[in-house]
């Protein structure tokens, strides 16, 4: 098992954003998290880095306790995470923001590892000089991807990548997962909106709902839920 | 009152609306400060007084003023239109700045030569030295790191009391002195930085604000230790390599030692040249710090805590690399301030100083180091040209200001320098 969280609860104050959440992720799998605004998808993505802090439960990252480890060594560990809204420097270049995405990683691959995120996203090779708050929503969220992918992670969080990006982009954003993992064997937690597109691509699925896990199973068998359809497929966010 | 700045032409009516408004504002400010007056009447009265015609011609004046305006601003913006986007310009006004900066250290060297024997001219270019190299230090705060401080003066007057005590009172030289003014600096930004980590923006602002006054509070309540108001004086003026700069007959005197005519203007240049060196050091270091991790992660932290965070960047180091090294950069031009004035006291360590630092960091344009430079001059030389016009000195520097946010928002020079240029496959990353 890479990832397993076990009975996690996180407050914001006296909010109780998670309640005794149970998930796992195992290497090589796409594992997707849907559910309402507000549910505690962003915060179950942060809390795993230590902000807010679980208040009670467990983080195992392979087989490593890291629920009260430093923030920042936590990325360390193999983890790297994609926030929601994309969150790139906006004034520095693209090519400053993908270097600072290996903040500890070894500066000798830097130029391997730059050639191979241009090679997947060659849009970023074009806008090398520009700075990044100049880049369309789409080509500023293929950054923040290969921004975080620039650390060489064994597990990758992305929260809401296809948020606000028009079809195409978010077809592009899926089919770039897709490769991900059949490519480089990369380990992906996804949080989306897109219920239907996320669900296609994951190997197993979760739905949260007010902080608590409430279904669980393979994308297929929640894509075929009832309950799953009503409630995020045929009002909610399905294309 | 932007719509005036847009290309398209206004219409008459637009035009006669847009200044009337103008006009009202002007009104209704000028009421009180031009249509109102007081005169003393012997005695413990004031006597109100009216001044309508000026008013009036005020009025008018902003009124006629504001339709002249529209015209040139249209005009700018028509050239503006006309003149193509151009893409590449990036690259060639960064190897005109490299051009301009290389031109403003060869100046600088000259400076003494050209004004040899021009007292005023060069304590005036040490003064524009000092606010270069304290506006070089706040900008890794403030430009950098993006940590508004309105304390900066704190680490500058640390500074400078410790190398006035360290000289007075246990006979340390200038140049033991600095480094060690320099470290106490830091560690003092290390204190303010602490506690702070976690705000930003106005809260930051209004700690750093208090912990400046603090630190000037101490100072002037803290006699024993101080001096208080008194200040301290008779600080020893620093020499090199053990001589000193004073009369030939006297103890160390570098007149004797080269056998050369002395001459008071000796030591300014001396001075001025150690400032000019001090200010290039903190140039190079703080250019070099954006190329390393810490630096460049200044920069990520302003833009993005979160983002940092989440790619593994320790937010807390790099928080407090930038106040340490900021204060320290501070405190070192304060060790300067002590040795040059001979005479320290808080009453040069108060809030405004500390706001004439920031308004060099704002004015150059956050982050450009050339800026502050600019900034510096226009700061400290417009004062010194309006004193002609005496009253009205303050009134042209607040104008100064205002115009040049006016006119550039981002300060004089908001080109950002990428510290990572692309080098191609082959070559090794810069
Ligand atoms: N910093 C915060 N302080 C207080 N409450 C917060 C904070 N962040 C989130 N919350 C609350 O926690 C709950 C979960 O928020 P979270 O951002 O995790 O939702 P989400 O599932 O990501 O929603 P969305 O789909 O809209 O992004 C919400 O009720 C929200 O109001
Ligand atoms: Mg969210």
């Amino acid at each position: 098992m890479m990832l397993q969280l076990s009975g996690l609860n996180a407050h914001y104050g006296h909010v109780h954003a998670l309640c005794g959440v149970d998930l796992a992720v195992q290497g090589g799998e796409i594992v997707t998290l849907i559910g309402a605004n507000g549910a505690g998808k962003s915060t179950l993505m942060m809390s795993i880095f230590g902000v807010p802090r679980a208040s009670s439960g467990r983080i195992l990252f392979e087989g490593e306790d890291i629920t009260q480890l430093p923030t920042h060594q936590i990325s360390h560990r193999g983890i790297a995470l994609v926030p929601e809204g994309r969150r790139i420097y906006p004034r520095m270049t693209v090519l400053e923001n993908l270097q600072m995405g290996t903040a500890k990683a070894d500066p000798t691959n830097f130029q391997t590892d730059l050639d191979r995120m241009e090679a997947l996203f060659p849009i970023l090779a074009d806008r090398r000089d520009q700075r990044a708050g100049t880049l369309s929503g789409g080509e500023q969220q293929m950054l923040a991807i290969a921004r975080a992918l620039m650390s060489r992670p064994k597990l990758l969080m992305l929260d809401e990548p296809s948020l606000g990006l028009a079809p195409l982009y978010i077809k592009k954003i899926f089919q770039i997962i897709r490769e991900l993992k059949r490519d480089f064997g990369m380990t992906v937690l996804l949080v989306e909106q897109n219920a239907n597109h996320a669900l296609k691509v994951a190997d197993r699925a979760y739905v949260l709902q007010h902080g608590r896990i409430v279904l669980s199973g393979t994308g297929a068998e929640l894509l075929a839920s009832p309950e799953v359809r009503a409630a995020y497929l045929d009002g909610g966010g399905g294309h | 009152m932007q719509a005036a700045a847009t290309t398209h032409a206004m219409t008459l009516p637009q035009r006669l609306k847009d200044a009337f408004s103008v006009a009202f504002i002007a009104l209704l400010l000028g009421i009180p400060m031009i249509g109102l007056t007081t005169t003393d009447e012997g005695g413990t009265a004031l006597k109100v007084l009216t001044r309508w015609p000026a008013l009036a011609l005020f009025v008018a004046i902003c009124f006629v003023g504001r339709l002249a305006l529209q015209v040139v601003r249209e005009a700018l913006a028509r050239r503006r239109a006309r003149r193509p986007a151009k893409a590449p310009a990036q690259a060639g006004s960064s190897r005109l700045l490299t051009v301009i900066g290389w031109a403003g250290v060869g100046a600088a060297l000259l400076v003494p030569v050209a004004f040899s024997d021009n007292r005023y001219a060069v304590d005036l270019a040490t003064t524009v030295l000092i606010y270069v190299m304290l506006g070089w230090g706040l900008n890794v705060v403030v430009g950098l790191a993006g940590l508004l401080d309105l304390g900066y003066v704190a680490f500058y007057a640390v500074g400078a009391y410790t190398y006035a005590l360290l000289s007075t009172q246990l006979g340390w030289s200038f140049w033991q002195a600095l480094p060690v003014a320099g470290g106490v600096a830091a560690f003092f930004g290390v204190i303010l930085g602490y506690p702070t980590l976690r705000l930003r923006g106005d809260y930051l602002a209004i700690v750093t604000l208090g912990f400046g006054e603090i630190i000037r509070l101490i100072l002037v309540n803290w006699t024993s230790f101080s001096g208080g108001p008194n200040g301290i004086s008779e600080i020893p003026r620093p020499g090199l390599f053990g001589y000193n700069f004073t009369p030939p007959g006297s103890e160390h005197s570098i007149a004797d030692l080269l056998q050369i005519d002395y001459s008071p203007m000796q030591r300014l240049f001396f001075l001025y040249y150690l400032i000019l060196a001090l200010a290039l050091l903190t140039n190079l270091f703080v250019r070099g710090m954006r190329k390393l991790p810490t630096g460049r992660a200044w920069e990520a932290v302003r833009e993005d805590e979160i983002a940092c965070k989440a790619l593994g960047i320790n937010t807390t180091h790099i928080k407090l690399a930038a106040f340490a090294i900021g204060a320290m950069l501070g405190g070192f031009a304060g060790v300067f301030f002590a040795a040059r004035q001979g005479f320290i006291s808080p009453e040069s360590f108060t809030f405004s100083e500390s706001a004439i630092i920031l308004a060099i960091v704002v004015l150059g344009g956050m982050g450009s180091q050339m800026g502050v430079v600019l900034a510096s001059l226009v700061l400290v030389l417009l004062p010194e040209l309006g004193r002609d016009f005496a009253q009205y000195r303050m009134l042209l520097f607040g104008a100064a200001m205002v115009l040049i946010m006016v006119w550039r928002p981002g300060g004089i020079l908001a080109h950002r320098a990428p510290t990572l240029v692309y080098t191609g496959p082959k070559g090794d990353q810069a």
